[in-house]
């Protein structure tokens, strides 16, 4: 297991390589597993989510995230923050691909005493960076984060996941501006575009298009990408990376992804904030993604 | 038509000091006490949501520019910011009004500072009714919305001793702070008492055998005045300061409101969740069976005009608080 993961190096973004692109494939098949077998102990969840953001997820804890797993709180290391505190059953899919909680503790998932809440918080989990969950707060204290690290003279970065419905919230903008005033190059957003939220398509409950736009008015350097193809995501991470200073633009990588995805019988559900799925249904699912996933490898 | 008989009209200034004429007073206690604290401590920081000049962040701003963050007028965005300096293990002071802080900032307090307990210190001006401005600038509930909130300790300091004294206490307890800023020239009154501010503790500055008063904030001043301006009437006062809100020091509180003396709590907020019910709520749950009289507030969207004025109209005023008494005694 590698313990350690030192910050990857920008590259060519036409070419990420290989044995890159190998290691996140694989690293988002096992997180979207670890997801479904969570999803299995309580018979629903936020799965959906999971899925469709686990690439997003792989690229950041097997390549982008500089960490010591045996020392979450190594005062070096890069942050992580999840806004979205119900993603958390994806993250702890990529905190344990990533060495830093065990894979046989997910089963705990949103249990009496675990570590593992339905909605991820710092006081619970080694590898949670903030308490979310109250959507729009992740990228004011990504900005503090930023700030704070940038002013001790570190060298570490602050990546904010957010999501979409997360755009609804004045205070994403709020903070948007303050991470473009203070010209903080050591910050990227990562923003999961799957256009879903609680009540329905995010353009029919409150439209943030053009997300786009918006970002590069507020001073990002923005990208926008299939965020489920590990390919672009590297690639945008390596573009970022390219043009990022510790006093700069700040980065934001809006991911177009899927609810559901690498397993069909979910992709091609009616689309729900919370899937239900039913008990015979998560081996099937399972099964899908693995036969998903070696027709991807042997290809 | 007028005439030169007409009086002129009291104003509402914006920079209103609640100072008597020929009173005492520091400038600025708390931007110099934080600049000190700053020059023993180099993980203290300072952020506004655009009210440096008014919160006497200034201070602060102009010894250690690149110490200090500003963050606009995003109060969200100033809280949530606090929160990440202090998981980097910096100790930030961030600074706005208290209805800003209290009202809009809120969640972003909770969940970012309080829930992880975070040593991010809330510096809110304007505190209770210190401006004539109306509703939209007097924090008259803001203890009442802060109590509620777990972690977080709360001071309401009487003048300008009491800051400079809790400034570095603050920065050095762990978790999240709220202190209700006096600003610009604040008052010096317990110089002259045998005081100093404790974190946490009541402090009982004088002793007296008709009266006991229990009071915070602005109002410790207040009740001194008003203990001498009673001991004309032959009626002794004693005067008991109790600075920190939350945690309180009940145990100092209950030991001098538990005689026959008529017990009287003074505060500069709403009589709703303020230091009357925290009172309040020591003594039912020690079971003493004691009267209490608050002095506070009411439960009203209070009045804009002369912040004399309205002291006097909501009974914050000396004369108002004498007569109170006056009248309880019968």
């Amino acid at each position: 297991m590698v313990l350690t993961q030192e910050k990857a190096t920008g590259g060519n973004a036409s070419d990420v390589g290989a044995e890159r692109l190998e290691r996140v494939t694989r690293a988002a098949f096992r997180i979207r597993h670890h997801a479904l077998n969570m999803g299995e102990v309580q018979g629903q969840g936020y799965v959906g989510q999971a899925l469709g953001a686990a690439d997003m997820l792989a690229v950041v804890y097997a390549d982008q995230l500089r960490f010591r797993a045996e020392d979450p709180h190594w005062e070096e290391r890069d942050r992580f923050l999840l806004s979205t505190g119900h993603y958390a059953i994806g993250h702890y899919a990529a905190l344990a691909e990533a060495g830093i909680i065990p894979v046989t503790e997910l089963e705990t998932y949103g249990s009496d005493n675990s570590r593992l809440p339905m909605s991820g918080m710092s006081t619970y989990t080694p590898g949670m960076e903030i308490s979310g969950g109250s959507l729009g707060h992740g990228l004011s204290i990504a900005v503090g984060s930023a700030l704070g690290l940038r002013y001790q003279g570190s060298d570490a970065r602050v990546y904010n996941f957010l999501s979409d419905g997360e755009l609804d919230e004045g205070s994403t903008w709020e903070a948007a501006m303050g991470a473009h005033h203070h010209q903080l190059g050591n910050l990227t957003a990562m923003v999961d575009i799957n256009a879903l939220q609680a009540d329905g398509k995010t353009d029919t409950v409150l439209r943030t298009e053009p997300v786009t736009e918006k970002w590069e008015a507020f001073g990002w350097f923005t990208q926008r990408v299939d965020g489920n193809d590990a390919g672009a995501l590297l690639a945008a991470f390596d573009k970022a990376a390219a043009q990022a200073a510790g006093v700069g633009r700040p980065s934001v990588i809006l991911c177009d992804t899927k609810v559901g995805r690498g397993v069909p019988l979910l992709e091609d559900r009616e689309k729900a904030h919370f899937m239900r799925i039913e008990e015979h249904e998560w081996q099937l699912c399972r099964e899908q993604l693995t036969a998903g996933f070696e027709g991807k490898a042997a290809r | 038509m007028s005439t030169a008989t007409t009086p002129k009209l009291k104003t509402s200034a914006m920079i209103a000091s609640f100072a008597d004429p020929g009173q005492k007073t520091a400038s600025a206690p708390f931007g110099h006490a934080l600049v000190k604290a700053a020059q023993e401590n180099g993980k203290i920081v300072g952020l506004t949501a655009d009210l440096g000049k008014y919160t006497d962040m200034h201070i602060f701003a102009q010894a250690f520019p690149e110490r200090f963050f500003q963050m606009g007028m995003a109060e969200q965005l100033l809280f949530g910011a606090a929160a990440g300096l202090a998981e980097t293990g910096l100790i930030p002071f961030a600074s706005t009004y208290s209805v800003f802080a209290a009202r809009r900032a809120y969640d972003f307090l909770c969940l970012d500072a309080a829930e992880p307990n975070l040593n991010v210190n809330i510096v809110g001006g304007l505190p209770g009714l210190t401006t004539g401005y109306g509703p939209s600038h007097q924090a008259t509930e803001d203890m009442a919305i802060f109590r509620g909130m777990p972690n977080l300790t709360i001071v309401d300091p009487c003048d300008s001793l009491d800051i400079e004294q809790a400034v570095p206490q603050l920065a050095a307890s762990e978790g999240p702070t709220y202190l209700r800023l006096l600003r610009g020239n604040v008052p010096t009154v317990l110089d002259e008492y045998d005081y100093t501010f404790e974190l946490g503790k009541a402090k009982v500055l004088r002793g007296g055998n008709d009266v006991v008063f229990i009071s915070s904030g602005l109002m410790t001043m207040r009740a001194l005045q008003a203990a001498e301006a009673l001991a004309a009437h032959h009626v002794d006062v004693a005067v008991v300061h109790a600075p920190t809100i939350k945690p309180f020091d009940a145990a100092t509180v209950l030991a001098e409101l538990n005689t026959d003396r008529l017990a009287v709590t003074l505060e500069n907020h709403s009589v709703v969740g303020g230091l009357f019910e925290t009172v309040a709520a020591a003594v039912v749950t020690a079971g003493l069976g004691k009267r209490v009289v608050p002095v506070a507030l009411p439960d009203e969207f209070l009045d804009a005009g002369a912040l004399p004025t309205l002291h006097d109209r909501y009974g914050l005023s000396v004369q108002r608080i004498v007569a109170k008494v006056l009248a309880e005694l019968g």
